[in-house]
């Protein structure tokens, strides 16, 4: 792709999924961004509208589009409610792609999404070299959440509050797990997450300590690399696929039933997005990833319906309202078992909020460009969490957990912020 | 194109935030919901007060810029794509307060950018109802509303956006502030200009605030469908209904094609063997609802109802309603171009207009689908087309063509919801008469001296 002649032609290839947009407009009724900034551009109608007209070159500044491209939280929720069913989020990843490999890749993304992320010795000795140090940059702030804010980095970090990295990450705690199968035989891969395992480790210890109790055996390595989505929300295809071909390495040695993560987005990654990229790995690998796909599974579902834990359904006790996370309700359909999750624990009675299905604005990278915005969308949620009066709002997705701790944090609530399981587990001894 | 010195005089005015210069910015309001051409506007402009929108207004008429006003641009007649490439868009999404809720005068005042379900929404709180219920309620704003007259489900018995319009502020197309109507239920102050604003699509003023007539909401429901193996009886059983002096809240109705595309996609056992299928609602006092339930079921059955079915929860009922709400959905998704039409003919002219409609779809090798408000004889024939297709589009043009001739032959209207626009503009005149048209363009001319309010819309100036 030299010309714009050349990516107007790669565009073209998804003028049958653009031209299907009725042009509606009820993706204003959904859309988190649209929400924020009220403008056309920033809605499904008006992404798909720019790319047909790049496509059609009646508009011909590919920065400019792909600028319009980014200021998105991919939520899907658009898709969701789409009339013509529009597969708005495919349009939008393959778009990002292609404009992005016309523009080149910025040079801190390549340096983040090709060697920091998929490379895990690098990215754990980051972090273990970073995790000390940050005593001396970190002031706190949210007292029920945890969070701290660092002035001194204030020219990367904002004003941000944000959880501090873990002292120790889980795999330096564990290392690599193998454990031989139990007594009811199931086995399961435990896909942490870069989250789960550098900054939640208490949730994924959580996670951890549930498997146990349920005598569920895990395959932990310790090399696993980054899920993927935030160098494919970027239009880094082949950064995404660096990564994925490190943790298919890792995983293919181990003989297990099912892929648990407790992070929404490595769910959907897992599930949705590799197989998508499938066809650019030897077919080795390709049966790998569609069997890894097959085998995927949201920690909450794989509770339910696999060890049949139930919401202990009692109406006192401490008061715990839900988040949908994007990637667990849009993209996986999954709803009800984290709240059964979240309520199996006899403590605690669950009280709905309103919009609870509509986006926190992490958006994983989102977050990181368009913090003004995230921040805005946060409040709306922060304002629905506050006003059902809980003391816990629970979510199946450490990205939306670390949005909810920054916008609570930043109106000096009380409300804590905990994974589904963290709270099941609990009272589990 | 716009002079950088106006673009900065609006940068200060509004606020950076609040005027979009860029190209891609502008070519995302080129287009509204109707199947026309892209017109991408000079500027787009998004005042937050109303003080702003009349400086705004001012501004361009001195400049002699043209301007349409847009809302949520849900619009289905391309009332709100830009006349030309030097007209400013004027958005009204940044005024969006509800002024007053009022339950002792049941009323309420708002800024035109209030999005139609919020405000229903917001009065729902207080044990209150605004009826006018459009498609796009979920995202179509009060001025859009009123500048279209906009309709919905429940025109039959409660009447359509202009049977709630108490009173209107607008200003002119010099940016002079009008005001018209009150929280009164009876105004006979000066002309009723409100009643002119209304469906005036843009063309007379630009809305900066309305008093909306609010009801006391319905205590109960009660839904049902009918079958038909034939359109006609179908038809006749909604006159029999009205003859029976019940006017339920919605009267919907599904042909054949539409009942096997849902049934297709939400496998929810609809009939689909039937030649149409009624969904009928009536509300009001418990007691009144049972009776009118009973006589609506009789007369269905008297006039051939092949199977009559009453949900007995709240969960059968959701499922009832999903086949209607499900039908436009359905039908965009068979192919790439949807056009939504809204021809209406009087209720009794219903098979006559359905019969039509299937011989222009056999003559013209097309694919039509046709659901809507049979109550009201407003039905939505949905043409399923691919307008990359030249030649396929050429005929779906000429069947719309045949297909107002039909409307107007059976005494029907063009438009019953979804306005003029420029979509229908030539159409006018055969509706209408020569003089309507000329009465239209003096009228504006004497208003807007320079033809700068959305100017090719309707019947032009």
């Amino acid at each position: 792709m030299n010309t714009l002649q050349d990516l107007a032609r790669r565009l073209m290839q998804l003028d049958d999924r653009v031209i299907g947009c009725m042009k509606c407009g009820l993706c204003q009724a959904v859309c988190p961004m649209f929400g924020a900034s009220g403008m056309e551009a920033d809605v499904a109608r008006g992404k798909l509208a720019l790319i047909d007209n790049l496509a059609h070159e009646t508009i011909r500044d590919p920065q400019a589009v792909l600028d319009k491209l980014g200021r998105c939280l991919l939520c899907g929720s658009c898709q969701a409610a789409c009339p013509p069913g529009v597969k708005i989020i495919d349009v939008f990843m393959e778009a990002r792609e292609v404009v992005t490999a016309f523009l080149g890749l910025h040079p801190v993304k390549k340096m983040i999404f090709r060697t920091l992320l998929a490379r895990p010795e690098l990215f754990n000795f980051a972090m273990r070299v970073g995790a000390p140090m940050q005593s001396l940059l970190f002031r706190k702030t949210g007292q029920a959440q945890g969070t701290v804010c660092a002035p001194m980095l204030n020219f990367m970090l904002g004003d941000r509050h944000m959880r501090p990295l873990a002292k120790k990450s889980l795999h330096a705690v564990y290392g690599a797990i193998n454990e031989p199968r139990r007594a009811n035989g199931i086995k399961v891969a435990f896909f942490p997450g870069c989250l789960g395992d550098k900054m939640y480790t208490d949730m994924a210890e959580a996670c951890l300590k549930v498997l146990r109790h349920h005598n569920v055996s895990v395959f932990m390595p310790d090399k696993l690399a980054c899920c993927g989505i935030p160098a494919l929300s970027s239009g880094d295809a082949d950064g995404m696929i660096k990564e994925l071909k490190v943790n298919l390495k890792a995983l293919e040695k181990g003989d297990f039933d099912y892929i648990v993560t407790p992070c929404a987005s490595c769910t959907a990654t897992i599930k949705e997005f590799w197989p998508r990229y499938a066809d650019r790995l030897t077919v080795k690998e390709k049966n790998l990833v569609l069997d890894l796909s097959a085998k995927a599974m949201d920690i909450n579902d794989f509770l339910v319906k696999k060890l049949e834990v139930r919401s202990a359904g009692n109406t006192s006790g401490a008061v715990v309202t839900y988040h949908d996370s994007c990637h667990l309700k849009k993209s996986l359909g999954i709803a009800a078992e984290p709240r059964a999750v979240a309520t199996a624990n006899p403590e605690y009675t669950l009280k709905e909020m309103a919009e609870a299905d509509r986006c926190c604005g992490c958006g994983g990278s989102f977050n990181l460009f368009h913090y003004d915005f995230s921040r805005k969308i946060g409040q709306r949620k922060r304002n629905n969490v506050v006003a059902t009066g809980a003391q816990v709002v629970a979510a199946g997705c450490p990205a939306c957990m670390m949005q909810l701790e920054d916008v609570l944090s930043q109106n000096n609530d009380s409300v804590k912020v905990k994974h589904t399981v963290e709270l099941y587990a609990e009272n589990l001894r | 194109m716009t002079s950088q010195a106006l673009i900065k005089d609006f940068e200060e005015m509004l606020g950076k935030d609040n005027v979009f210069s860029s190209e891609a910015d502008r070519q995302t309001y080129s287009y509204d919901s109707a199947v026309l051409t892209p017109v991408v506007p000079a500027l787009v402009v998004r005042p937050i007060t109303t003080e702003q929108l009349g400086l705004c207004v001012k501004k361009l008429y001195e400049n002699g810029i043209p301007m349409t006003v847009r809302g949520a641009g849900s619009n289905l007649s391309g009332g709100t794509i830009p006349d030309k490439t030097d007209t400013v868009v004027i958005l009204t999404n940044g005024l969006t307060k509800i002024l007053e809720i009022n339950s002792n005068d049941l009323y309420a005042v708002v800024e035109p950018g209030v999005v139609t379900v919020d405000l229903a929404t917001a009065v729902a709180r207080l044990n209150l109802f605004y009826p006018p219920d459009p498609g796009s309620q979920a995202v179509s704003t009060i001025g859009g509303n009123i500048a279209e007259n906009a309709g919905g489900l429940r025109g039959l018995k409660y009447g359509v956006t202009k049977d709630y319009v108490m009173g209107v502020e607008f200003f002119d197309a010099t940016g002079e502030i009008v005001k018209s109507g009150s929280r009164t239920v009876k105004c006979v102050t000066g002309y009723n200009l409100a009643g002119m604003l209304t469906q005036s699509e843009g063309t007379l003023g630009i809305i900066s605030q309305a008093i909306l007539k609010l009801v006391p909401p319905p205590a109960a429901q009660k839904a049902m469908m009918a079958e038909f193996d034939d359109i006609q009886k179908a038809a006749e059983a909604v006159s029999g209904i009205i003859a029976a002096h019940i006017v339920p809240c919605t009267l919907e109705f599904l042909d054949n094609n539409t009942i096997v595309r849902v049934d297709d996609f939400t496998k929810s056992g609809l009939p689909r063997d039937a030649a149409a299928i009624l969904l009928i609602e009536v509300d009001g006092h418990p007691g009144q609802v049972a009776d009118e339930a009973a006589v609506v079921e009789k007369v269905l059955k008297e006039n051939g109802a092949t199977a009559v079915h009453i949900p007995k929860d709240e969960q059968e009922k959701t499922k009832l309603w999903e086949a209607r709400r499900m039908a436009l959905p359905v039908l965009a998704r068979c192919r790439p171009t949807t056009v939504l039409e809204d021809a209406t003919v009087p209720r009794s002219q219903i098979p006559a207009m359905m019969k039509a409609i299937n011989e222009i779809a056999a003559k013209y090798k097309l694919e039509i689908g046709t659901f809507g408000h049979a109550g009201d004889g407003n039905l939505h024939p949905t043409f399923l087309t691919d307008k990359r297709d030249k030649e396929e589009f050429h005929r779906v043009e000429e069947a719309i063509d045949e297909l107002f001739d039909v409307a107007l032959k059976l005494q029907g209207t063009l438009s019953g919801e979804h306005g003029i626009g420029t979509a229908k503009a030539k159409w006018m005149e055969k509706e209408t008469s020569r003089g309507t048209i000329l009465f239209s363009q003096r009228l504006r001319r004497a208003l807007d001296p320079k033809g700068l309010l959305n100017a090719s819309k309707l019947v032009g100036i």
